[in-house]
């Protein structure tokens, strides 16, 4: 069952000295509880075409299809997280904002926070916690709304790399727990293979579809351990040779 | 429960800033001794620069016609009045430039045009319209402070993080929730330093305006002085000022804390 269609996307910018057509032709379909990794080179249009499927920008033509009842998740680069919040606050926020600040809901929030190692950090603020726990919380944050597709922006890219391997193995076993789907931009190859089920690679701009890579690890378990599979060298270098990196 | 090598540090901490506090203190005292002795022993002209014994004295006297106080409240109330309106209209404008993007920059060139105009040159026509009266004050005052808290305010307000807005719009947010949700708690540090310089703007115009017109107030009282060469009134009048002007600061930095709790 496809929870999302995505028909021939096309975007241009205006700005005042010129056009710029950022993505050429985009199409996507998304599968309950598939995580979806897309990959291209930086200024590509990746930001733009996840910013159109969330509704925060309008696509000039193309297709999208998608359940009305769904609600999505969308979570982007660094966590900005509000520092005048305690952490606990912090995850209301969503729920505040949409008015919807049940018994249940707060419960859910409360559970989250307890599963996932923030229990003694509720009323901390987010300037004491490390890197990593703001990234957790972050994610909490947009759970807390129970989406069901999560948009992420390049989520870890501020993150220092040892920091980044450990949250990336926290974030997807979470999204992997609450049964999410999920469409995840990243520029960093290797966490798009230990992560994804299936990696959509972009030309550089304006972007089409070069490839798209199922993947198919022995032994799938956490990013972490998929990293040592044997068939990540291959996605790797076939991946690394589409995005053809020149420096 | 701390190490002695922590303790030693505290200790050298704290009698840092004792020392810090008491040199300030002292200076003052010297400043004072000095300049009484320098009047005593006749190295300066105590008519031009008046002697603390005498700003004393006058002080004392103006507390025995009843009227110290009153000059003191006539300015503070000015200065309250239009403190609470420049910073409260302040802001209000600069919330609505904030959301409406068009007014914001069809106002844009005028602000440049007013905030660069000496505001002193208006006196005049603010008398002729509003009266030689407090009114006149306040809106002199007004004028001196409101522009730049708008510029500034305004600015803090679109310096906000666009990632921090979109994310607000990503669950549905409408303007009301991104302003009180976001724009609003994050320039809390802005807002309270626009406070701080807004106060001292405000006595600029206050004692500019009761320059101009009063019938009272400590501006009143400087410039009564200089008519009739009382010098001592005037160095009076200056120092009910900076005691006035600092204490106002003070009463903020500790809203701010209480705030902060
Ligand atoms: N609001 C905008 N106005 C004009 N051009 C934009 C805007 N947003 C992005 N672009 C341009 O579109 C292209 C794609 O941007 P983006 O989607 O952010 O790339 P990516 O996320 O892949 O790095 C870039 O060349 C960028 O300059
Ligand atoms: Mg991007």
């Amino acid at each position: 069952m496809d929870i999302l269609k995505v028909k021939n996307l096309r975007k241009t910018y205006h700005t005042k000295k010129n056009e710029i057509l950022a993505v050429e032709d985009f199409s996507l379909n998304l599968k309950q509880g598939e995580f979806v990794a897309i990959v291209g080179p930086s200024g590509c249009g990746k930001s733009t075409i996840l910013s159109i499927l969330c509704g925060l920008d309008k696509a000039s033509s193309g297709k999208i299809e998608i359940d009305k009842n769904l609600k999505f998740g969308y979570m982007l680069q660094g966590d900005n997280l509000f520092d005048w919040r305690n952490i606990y606050k912090n995850c209301l926020l969503g729920l505040e904002l949409e008015n919807n600040l049940t018994k249940e809901n707060i419960n859910y929030v409360n559970k989250l926070l307890d599963t996932y190692g923030l229990k003694e950090f509720k009323k901390a603020y987010p300037n004491n916690l490390s890197g990593g726990m703001r990234q957790r919380v972050s994610l909490i944050r947009t759970l807390a709304t129970k989406p069901d597709i999560l948009f992420l922006d390049e989520p870890f890219s501020a993150l220092d790399y040892q920091t980044r391997l450990a949250v990336s193995d926290d974030v997807y076993q979470i999204i992997k727990k609450e049964k999410k789907s999920a469409i995840m931009i990243t520029h960093d190859i290797s966490e798009a293979i230990s992560m994804a089920d299936r990696i959509i690679v972009l030309t550089k701009r304006p972007s089409k579809i070069k490839n798209i890579y199922e993947i198919k690890l022995t032994n799938r378990s956490t990013p972490i351990q998929n990293r040592k599979a044997k068939e990540f060298a291959y996605y790797y270098d076939k991946i690394w040779k589409d995005i053809d990196y020149h420096v | 429960m701390y190490s002695n090598e922590h303790k030693k540090y505290l200790k050298k901490i704290k009698i840092n800033n004792f020392l810090i506090r008491f040199t300030q203190i002292l200076i003052i005292f010297l400043i004072i001794f000095l300049w009484q002795y320098a009047a005593n022993h006749n190295l300066i002209n105590t008519f031009i620069s008046s002697s603390p014994k005498e700003i004393v004295k006058t002080i004392i006297n103006l507390y025995k016609d009843g009227t110290l106080f009153h000059h003191i409240w006539i300015t503070f109330y000015e200065v309250i009045i239009s403190f609470l309106i420049a910073t409260l209209g302040g802001i209000l404008i600069a919330t609505l430039l904030w959301r409406f993007k068009f007014l914001s920059k069809v106002i844009d060139p005028y602000l440049t045009i007013l905030n660069s105009l000496p505001k002193v040159s208006l006196g005049p026509i603010i008398i002729i319209i509003a009266g030689a009266s407090a009114k006149s004050i306040i809106i002199m005052a007004l004028f001196i402070s409101i522009i730049i808290t708008i510029i500034n305010v305004k600015q803090a307000f679109n310096n906000v993080d666009e990632n921090k807005i979109r994310l607000l719009k990503s669950f549905k947010s409408k303007p009301h929730q991104i302003f009180f949700k976001l724009i609003l708690p994050s320039n809390y540090n802005n807002l309270i330093n626009v406070c701080k310089v807004n106060i001292g703007l405000i006595f600029i115009g206050v004692i500019m305006g009761e320059f101009l017109v009063s019938k009272a107030g400590v501006g009143y009282l400087i410039m009564y002085g200089s008519q009739v060469f009382n010098l001592n009134l005037v160095m009076t009048g200056i120092i009910l000022l900076s005691v006035m002007a600092t204490l106002l600061y003070y009463l903020i930095v500790f809203i701010e804390k209480r705030l902060q709790k």
